[in-house]
């Protein structure tokens, strides 16, 4: 049974192993389907059925114990070529380790041959018990027989979305099985009983494969689905560059600022905190200066404090994190929770508070105003910031104002009238 | 000039380098990582884990395309099996991980350097891996883009090793004035005959074929092998082509060593520092030199292998502080090793920023 795909002799299995009889029966196959062996991939598990790569003259590919699925999937989708076979090779031990790998491939629909060589054990490590061992089969670390049921790992993958699902018990000539699943376009599994000489033969000494198979109510029927179309990723062709994703700043306007400014604005999320703080920094960058904006809050995004620092400053800025703002502003509760220790801690500097809070005491100077009661909690970080700006012009408020009207939330809030409800404050 | 994070600088870089496509799974801080590589990438994919992950991106590979994925400690951890089978196939791919704070799930947003000594040791049997850190914005363009042509031009996988604090905070961006990237490719063999997969060239990497391509048989392995890639015990020429892992790297290292030096005349003193905690030193150094303190500044890019270079630079210096964000010195220990050494110091802490102050201080506690 010397072909162009396979060398049969010397393979290198254990007298009896069915290992012997997939791999014959996988070179008869391609034999038979009249493919070109640089058209085929074998990939192969670790474990005894995995030590064959030397004998296929086709391509192959010999990986890590249980990922071969997910590896040949790699190459597969890698090719994305339908006259190109990639088939696996993994025991009843490597589908358990990488069930995940088997699920996603079939579920996918990926257009591989999946033949799992069930010897219903752990060849390669000496003959322990698998997710496949059935119960009451007897193995090196169940001599008394399994004690709990295996997989029906063909109705697993076939739930899963497998197109092609097959079991057969390992005996004589199956080639022709073989050869329609590695010609089926998608997902196939071959489930291929057998029983391991050395292990499975000597634990269970006079029990039939087929009894066993029947036994453990593994059915041998076959499921196809061949309206299922094939997963593929094609080359998106329309990609553009990142960077046309953000608006573009143009430095139209000037700041007067000569020494670096640092900003931490303190709110709820959901209340525009980081929002309010970028566009700020894109207004700095207006105004020509350099910026760095770094958000903070819990792992739970919508909920909670939602803190911002802003660091402007007409030289490139270098270290970014700010352990004493010059200015704080806080907005609502969580954010005054969360920055309460600058109340302390700021030594000098201006505070700007919403006047619904309560703030502890402090050596910097203090303002409240209604932000919220002016602008709603969506909008009252923006407010914030335009009444810092008004106070502390160290960039134009035509700046801020300009940025405002540029971004994505203008023509939802009239940010002119905002401004206008700080007339007569300082 | 554009308000972006490193993040969106990364991706941008390696989609120009050639990457094909991004395999991602998520987890902060590397999600914005995977939200641009879905939107640049010519080809993406979700994984259902970070096994899955990497061993696709070895598949894809193997087929000639360059696969990326960003990631952070706890998905590293379950990828090293597949990151040592990659090493062991020669399979050149990106793996960019965004450190933050541990042990285990930690505090996943907080930023932190304290994956080093893990990646130094990563490679059973300790080889090394090409690890390239990030220490500007301007980094984040450059040195993916240098990190993907050393993965193909060694075969080999490479991490890009930042954290939390340089790719997700904003800041401006002149990106009209950043260099073009250079497109890699693959080390094709050229030819129809004779192709031995694992055959060293010159300069000691083995020509590259795709798996699967229609003329000349390949094979791939992880297990022990010769240069046909056929399985073999420790035989004479399989453990010369595991000694040539090691080489391959050693020898081409050089053209993969990249720094910033900033020496000064008559200074005893270097600061040696990396990745987030770069830009204090940077700002640490400004300092002290305008108060009159004569201070030199290294700040390593790629950490490991450990460049021989850092050796003769290090050995110019009475003094030496190492700056990192990590319990006690990472970096420092793969340097220099873990005894203590009276002339040379670290700079540490968890859990927050190394300030310039700190490093300033220890400067100046140090000497003239
Ligand atoms: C991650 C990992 N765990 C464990 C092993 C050890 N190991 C090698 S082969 C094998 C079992 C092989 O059994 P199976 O997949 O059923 O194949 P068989 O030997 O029976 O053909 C195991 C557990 C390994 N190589 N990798
Ligand atoms: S140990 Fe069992 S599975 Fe492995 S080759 Fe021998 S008979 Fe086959």
């Amino acid at each position: 049974m010397e072909n162009r795909f396979l060398a049969t002799s010397g393979l290198p299995f254990c007298k009896g192993c069915g290992h012997h009889l997939i791999a014959r029966n996988t070179g008869k196959a391609l034999e038979s389907l009249d493919l070109d062996p640089m058209n085929v991939v074998i990939v192969t598990d670790i474990g005894c059925n995995g030590i064959i790569d030397r004998k296929f003259h086709t391509h192959t590919v010999h990986g890590l114990h249980g990922r071969s699925v997910a590896l040949a999937t790699g190459i597969t989708l890698g090719l994305d070529d339908r006259s190109k076979k990639v088939i696996v090779f993994i025991g009843d031990g490597g589908a358990t380790i990488g069930l995940q790998h088997v699920i996603e491939a079939a579920h996918r629909n990926v257009d591989i041959t999946v033949i799992v060589h069930n010897n219903m054990l752990y060849g390669m490590t000496g003959g322990q018990s698998s997710g496949l061992t059935p119960c009451g089969f007897k193995t090196t670390t169940s001599p008394d027989g399994k004690s709990y049921s295996g997989y029906d790992l063909c109705r697993i993958v076939g739930s899963a979305g497998a197109s092609y699902v097959r079991r057969i018990i390992c005996m004589g000539d199956f080639s022709s099985h073989l050869a329609e699943a590695i010609d089926w376009e998608g997902f196939a599994l071959v489930e291929a009983m057998e029983i391991c000489p050395s292990y499975g033969v000597k634990y269970n000494p006079g029990r039939k494969l087929a009894g066993i198979v029947k036994e453990a109510g593994l059915s041998l029927d076959f499921h196809k689905n061949p309206e299922r179309k094939c997963f593929s990723v094609k080359p998106s062709t329309i990609i553009k560059s990142l960077f046309e994703e953000v608006p573009d700043v143009e430095a139209c306007f000037e700041s007067t600022l000569t020494e670096p400014i640092s900003i931490v604005l303190s709110g709820s999320a959901g209340g525009g905190v980081q929002l309010a703080a970028e566009l700020l920094a894109r207004a700095a960058m207006a105004s020509g200066l350099h910026v760095t904006k770094k958000g903070n809050y819990p792992v739970t995004v919508g909920t909670g404090f939602s803190s911002a620092t802003v660091i402007m400053s007409p030289h490139k800025i270098l270290f970014n994190e700010v352990s004493e703002p010059d200015v704080l502003i806080v907005v609502t509760e969580d954010g005054l929770r969360y920055s309460a220790h600058f109340f302390d801690s700021m030594r000098e500097g201006l505070i700007i508070a919403d006047s619904g809070l309560t703030p502890p005491p402090t050596n910097s100077d203090l303002i409240t105003l209604d932000f919220t009661k002016k602008a709603g909690t969506r909008n009252a970080a923006i407010l914030s910031l335009m009444y810092y700006l008004k106070r502390n012009p160290v960039i134009p408020m035509e700046a801020f104002m300009d940025t405002l009207e540029k971004s994505r939330i203008a023509g939802k809030v009239d940010f002119r009238a905002m401004l206008s409800s700080l007339d007569g404050t300082e | 000039m554009i308000l972006t994070n490193g993040s969106m600088l990364i991706i941008e870089s390696l989609a120009r380098a050639g990457g094909e496509i991004f395999i991602g799974y998520p987890i902060t801080p590397a999600n914005a990582l995977y939200r641009y590589g879905t939107m640049r990438f010519p080809m993406w994919l979700a994984a259902p884990d970070e096994i899955t992950t990497l061993q696709w991106m070895a598949g894809f590979s193997a087929t000639g395309r360059l696969p990326v994925t960003a990631t952070s400690f706890p998905g590293f951890a379950l990828m090293v099996e597949s990151i040592n089978m990659a090493f062991m196939m020669e399979l050149p791919m990106i793996v960019i991980l965004v450190q933050r704070l541990g042990p285990s799930t930690g505090t996943a947003t907080c930023g932190a350097q304290g994956d080093l000594l893990f990646l130094n040791g990563v490679i059973s049997g300790g080889y090394g891996v090409p690890t390239m850190c990030i220490s500007s914005m301007e980094d984040c363009w450059s040195i993916p883009a240098a990190a993907a042509k050393c993965a193909v031009e060694l075969r080999t996988p490479v991490f890009v090793l930042t954290s939390k604090e340089s790719v997700m905070p904003l800041s401006d961006m002149d990106v009209s004035s950043l260099p073009e990237v250079e497109r890699v490719s693959y080390p094709m063999h050229a030819g129809q005959s004779n192709y031995l997969p694992y055959l060293p060239e010159n300069n000691l990497v083995p020509d590259f074929l795709p798996t699967g391509n229609d003329s000349i048989q390949t094979r791939v392995t992880a297990s022990t092998h010769d240069s046909e890639g056929l399985l073999r015990h420790s035989t004479k020429e399989a453990m010369a082509n595991t000694h040539r892992l090691h080489d391959k790297m050693t020898a081409n290292l050089d053209e993969f060593t990249y720094y910033e030096l900033d020496e000064e005349d008559g200074s005893d003193t270097l600061v040696l520092s990396f990745g987030i905690t770069a830009n204090a030193a940077r700002e640490a150094v400004g300092k002290l030199r305008s108060s009159g303190r004569k201070v030199s500044l290294l700040i390593a890019k790629t950490l490991l292998p450990v460049p021989p270079r850092y050796f003769d630079v290090l050995s110019g210096y009475e003094r030496i502080i190492v700056a990192e964000e990590n319990l006690d010195g990472q970096y420092r220990r793969i340097l220099f090793g873990a005894s203590d050494r009276e002339n040379v110091t670290g700079v540490n802490a968890i859990g927050r920023m190394v300030t310039p102050d700190e490093i300033l201080r220890e400067v100046a506690n140090h000497g003239k």
